[in-house]
């Protein structure tokens, strides 16, 4: 449930369990409307529309409507929203794409990072913004679809510009060593790059954001139980927990932006990495 | 008095993992903070890199408590 319906239900509860802390299954929200539970592979899952799914679909709306107003008028002289919008644009294709891809062939992922910076930006955003208060990337499926896809595109640029041959050679023997040690050395990076990566790519985006809300939970939930249940010098203690949870809220909002960035670097970086020439 | 010590083995296990990202952070940046002390104008060249390895030392540490909670 959201942070607000944790509390309700909490408050309720409180006196006779003492504190129960946050766990994954905070995480798990309910179906918006009818919706039923079904079991597969020792999980359940909702079949309906949960709020996570609602937000995913809203962050690629307000993502395509704010770009769309913003380069609408395309005058010479730009507007502020115009302005705004080519700013956002150009960092991604400035410091992302032709820093990181190169001038030659950079243009051709611009579309991509792009959409995906301001996507998980946004998505990651929606940790703070009231009453919505969910990051939508501390679902892991939501990421697992987005690692995939980046793992896909390396993948297929690698292998079209090398061939399949050429881009495994690439990615396992470095810098053109020779000799017994290769024995070693294919393996191990054969499977950090193209096995590991994707799980490293979601899992770091993942966690921070599962990590993060968890965080906030603990802070406002121990706040509240220590404000409501704890002794008279307690009390302070429970204020004081809900002053770190500003505080805290106010470094994920860093953390939002920073894994947003890295992600998409990251991104960047594989994509370079299969295009790179041979040694 | 009982004498037992109750709690979760996985959280001792990400205290246990959180040293080795913390080590390697604070050397990222101790390297981050000579590289511009040494030459201020490489400072948003070095930023891009300092930011690239802080986040992927951070996985791990971020991974430990991650699974922490997840895994029973």
């Amino acid at each position: 449930m959201s942070l607000i319906g944790t509390t309700m239900v909490r408050l309720a509860e409180g006196e006779e369990h003492g504190f129960t802390p946050p766990s994954p299954a905070d995480f798990d929200l309910p179906a918006i409307g009818p919706g039923s539970t079904f079991e597969m592979f020792g999980q359940t899952f909702v079949l309906g529309v949960t709020k996570p799914m609602l937000q995913i679909v809203l962050a690629a709306v307000l993502v395509f409507a704010f770009f769309y107003a913003a380069s609408k008028q395309r005058a010479m002289v730009p507007s502020r929203l115009q302005y705004v919008g080519e700013a956002g644009y150009g960092f991604v294709r400035n410091s992302l794409g032709r820093d990181i891809i190169g001038s030659h062939d950079f243009m051709r992922f611009v579309p991509y990072l792009f959409a995906l910076f301001f996507f998980i930006l946004v998505n990651n955003l929606f940790a703070t913004i009231p009453f919505i208060q969910f990051p939508t990337m501390s679902r892991s499926g939501m990421v697992y679809g987005l690692a995939a896809l980046s793992w896909i595109i390396y993948n297929a640029v690698g292998i079209k510009k090398h061939g399949f041959v050429g881009y495994l050679k690439l990615q396992s023997v470095p810098g053109g060593m020779k000799g017994p040690i290769l024995a070693l050395l294919v393996p191990l990076e054969f499977l950090s790059n193209i096995l590991v990566r994707p799980f490293t790519l979601a899992l770091r985006l993942f966690a921070n954001m599962f990590a993060g809300h968890l965080l906030l939970i603990l802070f406002a939930l121990g706040g509240e139980y220590l404000l409501v249940h704890g002794s008279l010098l307690v009390k302070p203690v429970g204020l004081l927990a809900w002053l770190l949870f500003v505080a805290i809220a106010i470094l994920e909002v860093l953390i939002q932006f920073l894994q947003a960035y890295v992600f998409v670097l990251l991104n960047a970086m594989y994509i370079s990495g299969a295009l790179a020439d041979e040694h | 008095m009982d004498g037992t010590i109750n709690g979760s083995l996985n959280m001792i296990g990400y205290g246990l993992a959180a040293i080795g990202p913390g080590v390697g952070i604070g050397l990222i940046f101790a390297a981050y903070i000579n590289g511009v002390a040494r030459q201020p104008e490489a400072q948003s060249r070095l930023q891009t890199i300092a930011i690239l390895g802080f986040a992927l030392a951070e996985a791990l540490a971020i991974i430990g408590i991650a699974l922490a909670f997840v895994l029973s």
